[in-house]
């Protein structure tokens, strides 16, 4: 193998993982935060709420990334909604780990003993209080493997987006390909940046996890 | 203090309270016995709507709490309830379980909540735990604890969920003695207990429940010495070898 291009390409590699890196942060940002909202919803007394939460969920998931990026980015102009290709990158990603994310909360504060929010409510705190200062912290250092794994499952699934155009890590490989007319070896560089970026973000969450768990 | 009125509470088509009245006054201490299954707990758990009253009326102060009620939260502040599992919050240290609603919902200052949970701390005999977090204590502890975090928020009535079941034996009495404090104190108590020796000792009034209705009301003297009815007999036969 020869990676000499490197000394020419390398700049290409780091674009597009800084890009890679922008996109999966506000991919599990957003997913985040939707992704709880969602858990609220399924988890929710009012009907309507869990069936919305349901159905989003099991059409998001049912359904291929790149399917959904196509109908984000070139679908959807249809309708005269225009999103930029790093938009529609960002939101496809959002709506993805969205999805995923909203059942390892479901999965998480249930598994949160009811005695606690009963102990809460019984001392006048809302629903929404018990939420945030009782159930969803113990729910948290529960889910953070699930959580971890999803971090990285979105790194990994942005690549998907360098077929819409944004010049992401995949997407900058295969330009530097296809200028040096080298098949192999600028793919192999991308993985090892990829394996490098989930490697450090997994050693950074088991980091995470013992500090909570030694409380 | 707390008014029930024609109380009923059904799962599906089983009817577990079938219709309990029942006048608390300040003050009084009122501890609720009879078999497992006969509606007790669920009858204690309706007073602060934990469980969600079928029919009938609860007034607590005066106000009527049953119904569709907006301040539900503010009435239960005012409620105290310890329950057979403890429930400590156990990301919190003890320090932190007991000053966590008076700082969020009295809006207490730090310092002020502080000086009142140690307080109340020392007043249960665990002072020195503070930053200890419950997973470090024994049952007894936690329990001492849950009832000094229930107390924290001033309540005017306090409810005991079999507050000794989950302990070892050799912690009951612990636990015991900080409620028979607080009985002289002249705390409102509703206690759902299995431990006669106590009821006996503590309570102003014991209500014997089976199959969802109260049976037989009266002083210790009159339920355990002189029943009335043969369920309240079969009963204390059973728990009184």
């Amino acid at each position: 193998m020869d990676f000499g291009f490197l000394s020419e390409y390398w700049s290409f590699f780091t674009r597009g993982a800084w890009l890679t890196l922008q996109l999966s942060f506000f991919g599990v940002l957003f997913g985040t935060i939707l992704g709880i909202g969602f858990a609220l919803m399924r988890i929710s007394k009012i009907g309507i709420l869990r069936f919305i939460a349901s159905v989003y969920i099991e059409i998001i998931r049912g359904t291929p990334m790149l399917v959904q990026i196509f109908i984000i980015y070139y679908g959807l102009t249809n309708f005269g909604i225009n999103f930029s290709p790093f938009m529609s990158g960002i939101i496809a990603l959002t709506i993805n780990s969205a999805a995923y994310m909203a059942e390892v909360f479901r999965a998480g504060i249930n598994a949160i003993d009811k005695g606690q929010n009963e102990a809460a409510r019984s001392l006048g705190m809302s629903h929404a209080m018990s939420l945030r200062y009782i159930v969803l912290p113990q729910a948290f250092r529960n889910m953070l493997p699930a959580i971890g794994n999803e971090f990285i499952v979105i790194i990994k699934d942005s690549s998907l987006v360098s077929t819409i155009g944004i010049a992401e890590l995949m997407y900058n490989a295969r330009t530097v390909a296809s200028k040096t007319f080298i098949p192999f070896e600028p793919l192999i560089a991308a993985a090892a940046v990829y394996f490098v970026m989930t490697f450090i973000l997994s050693r950074l969450l088991g980091l995470l996890e013992r500090k909570l768990s030694a409380q | 203090m707390i008014h029930v009125q024609d109380l009923r509470k059904s799962y599906g088509k089983h009817e577990i309270l079938k219709g309990i009245n029942a006048d608390i006054s300040k003050g009084e201490v009122i501890v609720v016995i009879g078999p497992s299954g006969s509606g007790k707990s669920t009858f204690l758990r309706c007073l602060n709507r934990l469980e969600e009253p079928t029919s009938g009326e609860l007034r607590f102060e005066n106000q009527l709490i049953t119904g569709k009620q907006r301040d539900l939260n503010h009435i239960r502040q005012r409620m105290g309830m310890v329950f057979q599992q403890f429930n400590l919050f156990p990301h919190m240290t003890v320090l932190q379980n007991v000053t966590l609603a008076p700082r969020k919902l009295k809006k207490l200052g730090k310092e002020q909540a502080d000086a009142q949970a140690l307080s109340l701390l020392a007043s249960v005999g665990l002072a020195d735990k503070r930053d200890a977090y419950p997973a470090s204590l024994s049952g007894g502890q936690k329990q001492r604890i849950a009832i000094a975090r229930a107390l924290a928020m001033q309540p005017s009535v306090m409810l005991f969920d079999e507050p000794t079941s989950a302990l070892d034996p050799e912690m009951v009495g612990e636990v015991l003695d900080v409620m028979k404090k607080l009985a002289a104190q002249g705390m409102t108590m509703v206690i759902v207990t299995h431990e006669m020796g106590f009821a006996r000792e503590v309570g102003d009034r014991v209500l014997f429940m089976d199959e969802g209705r109260i049976i037989e009301e009266g002083t210790p003297q009159e339920v355990f010495d002189h029943p009335k009815e043969p369920r309240t007999k079969l009963f204390l036969s059973k728990v009184l070898k």
